[in-house]
This record gives C-alpha cells, sequence and structure tokens, in this order.
C-alpha cells in the first residue's frame, strides 16, 4: 500500500469519525437545552421572549462545535494538506 | 466542487485578485446602501408614508428594541455597528436562493474580516464609557491570576464568531452540492429553505453575540458605582465566560 491510499483512507476514516462522534454531543446538548426551554415557557408563558432568544443563542454556541467537526471534515475531504503533500511528492 | 467564492478569480492583476467574495460584497453593499437611499428620498413625518419607509423603520426600531433588551443600555451608540453587522450578514445571506450568487459570508475571509471587527469595537467601546485603564482592569477580574484566560478568550471567541457563521453558511453550500448529486429534484430545495432560516439565524446570532461582547466590555464597571446590582447586569441571562 502506497502512500496516498493510506493517507486517503486514514482521511475517509478520520472524517466519518469525527462526523458520527462530533455531532452525538451537539445533539444531546441541544436536546436537553430545548427540553428545558419548552417546560420553562410552559410554566412562564409571559417570558417566552427572553427564553426564546436565549435559547437561540445557546443552541447557537451548542451547534458551533458540531460546525467545527464539520470543517474539519470538509478539511479532510476537500483540503486536505498531507494529500496535496504526497501529491506533489508523487509527481516529483 | 468549487465551495470556495474565493477562488472564483474574475479579474488579476499582481497581486490583487477580484474574486466572487469581493464582488458579492459590493454586491450587497450596493444593493443596501441603494435601498436605504430610494426609501430615505422622501421621508415624512405624518401618518403617510411610503412602504419603503414604514419598512425601513420597522427594521430599525426592531434592531433598537433587541440592543436594548439585550444590553441592558441605551441602543444609540450601539445601532451603527450592531445594525450593519446584522443588515449585511441576513441580506448576503438571503440572497443565496438568487441562482448563480455564492454568499460571501461563505469565504473564511469574509467572516474573519466581521469577527475582526468586533475584535476591535469592543476595547474601542469599553475604552470609550470607562476610559483606558477602566477598561484594562477588567482584565484582572476576578483575580490577577485569571489574566491570561481573560486574553486567550478575547481570542478564542473572535475564531469561534468567525468559524461559526462561515460553518453554518458554507455548510448549507455544500449539502445542497452533494444532495444535487444523488437526489437532484425536491430536497434541494427542502435545504435551500433551511439555509435561509439559518442564514437569519446566524446573522441574528452574530449581532446578539457582537451586543454581548460589547456590553460586557461597557457594563463590567457599573456595580463598582452603584451596588444595586441584579440579574439584569448579565445581558441574555447569560453569563459572559461561557459565550
Amino acid at each position: 500500500m502506497n502512500i496516498q491510499s493510506l493517507i486517503g483512507m486514514a482521511s475517509i476514516i478520520a472524517a466519518g469519525l469525527t462526523m458520527a462522534i462530533g455531532s452525538i454531543g451537539p445533539a444531546l446538548g441541544e436536546g436537553r437545552a430545548v427540553a428545558q426551554a419548552l417546560s420553562s415557557i410552559a410554566q412562564q408563558p409571559d417570558e417566552a421572549n427572553t427564553i426564546t432568544r436565549t435559547l437561540f443563542v445557546g443552541l447557537a454556541m451548542i451547534e458551533s462545535t458540531a460546525i467545527y467537526c464539520f470543517v474539519i471534515t470538509m478539511i479532510l475531504l476537500f483540503a486536505n494538506p498531507f494529500w496535496d503533500f504526497a501529491i506533489t511528492q508523487a509527481a516529483n | 466542487m468549487q465551495f470556495n467564492p474565493d477562488d472564483i478569480i474574475f479579474w488579476q492583476y499582481g497581486f490583487i485578485r477580484i474574486n466572487a467574495s469581493l464582488i458579492f460584497t459590493w454586491l450587497v453593499m450596493t444593493l443596501i446602501v441603494g435601498m436605504s437611499i430610494f426609501a430615505t428620498r422622501r421621508l415624512s413625518s405624518n401618518t403617510e408614508m411610503t412602504s419603503w419607509q414604514n419598512f425601513l423603520e420597522v427594521t430599525v426600531t426592531g434592531i433598537r428594541d433587541q440592543i436594548q433588551e439585550v444590553s441592558q443600555q441605551p441602543p444609540g451608540r450601539y445601532l451603527p455597528f450592531i445594525g450593519s453587522l446584522f443588515l449585511f450578514i441576513a441580506v448576503s445571506n438571503l440572497l443565496s436562493i438568487v441562482p448563480g450568487y455564492k454568499p460571501p459570508t461563505s469565504s473564511l475571509s469574509t467572516t474573519t474580516a466581521l469577527a475582526i471587527c468586533v475584535f476591535v469595537a469592543v476595547p474601542f467601546y469599553g475604552v470609550v464609557e470607562s476610559g483606558i485603564m477602566g477598561y484594562l482592569r477588567q482584565y484582572l477580574q476576578p483575580t490577577f491570576f485569571m489574566l491570561p484566560f481573560n486574553v486567550i478568550g478575547e481570542f478564542s471567541r473572535t475564531l469561534a464568531l468567525a468559524v461559526r457563521l462561515y460553518g453554518n453558511i458554507m455548510s448549507g453550500t455544500v449539502i445542497v452540492a452533494i444532495l444535487l448529486g444523488f437526489a437532484p429534484f425536491f430536497f434541494p430545495i427542502l435545504i435551500q429553505l433551511l439555509g435561509l432560516l439559518t442564514g437569519i439565524i446566524q446573522a441574528y446570532i452574530f449581532a446578539v453575540l457582537a451586543m454581548v461582547y460589547i456590553a460586557s466590555a461597557t457594563a463590567a464597571h457599573e456595580p463598582n458605582l452603584n451596588n444595586t446590582t441584579d440579574s439584569l447586569d448579565h445581558p441574555c441571562g447569560i453569563h459572559e465566560e461561557e459565550l
């Protein structure tokens, strides 16, 4: 197995693992946050505006961890520096 | 696949290159400024007004109310900066349903520039509010040993601001491109609809977070002046360190 196939295989497996593991945590966190916000709105409907705004900002915070994983995956798949290095080395 | 609008180059002379991000940023700027000029040409102060003026008044009043609620301070000083951020990001995300348009916010350069604007604006508003020493003193809160963490937090939240906006908008583009490959009939439209929602929410979140950061830099010295602090001093009810 040459170096390109090794790098390609490792990148694809790592990308899949990054998305899989990286989305579990934010999914659980967002579920908890939304459930808590819904029960808070049910208890205090007058505060729905504040709760909703805080919820959105909080959800964006939680979601950004998943987004970081997604960006890493995109880098691994489409802009992999090691892959470019291997290709230029093979060309020489 | 061409995901990055920075790579689409229209014109190049030496190291100066005009790429798609620049072109579409200019397009969005012209659109916002042109529509505002068009709408404010014939302003009226009585109840007879054009629908354009009505639309602009609703927008500006809404932004003012949001700033007021988030920062618990008079919104006038922050309105130009926060309002421009929100309107620019919202318009450049919403236009992504126009065919051929690539949102400039799906390039990391644009979002980094916006985040650096926030990074510069936070000390600016802080120094204007409480003086240089007063602003610098809050890096020593609660103790002297927190100084490195406060400084790191300043940089990491700027990075997070840039990557969050970039990742959200870019992911919409990428998912549509991938879905076009194997389910080209119906699903890309749904994802684009979701992208519109995400675009507005991300613009809102970018503006609110910028406001929260600025408010935490300007409101930090108020508890020393009057000891009547309550939970209102924490904008959004979220602790600033968490952000």
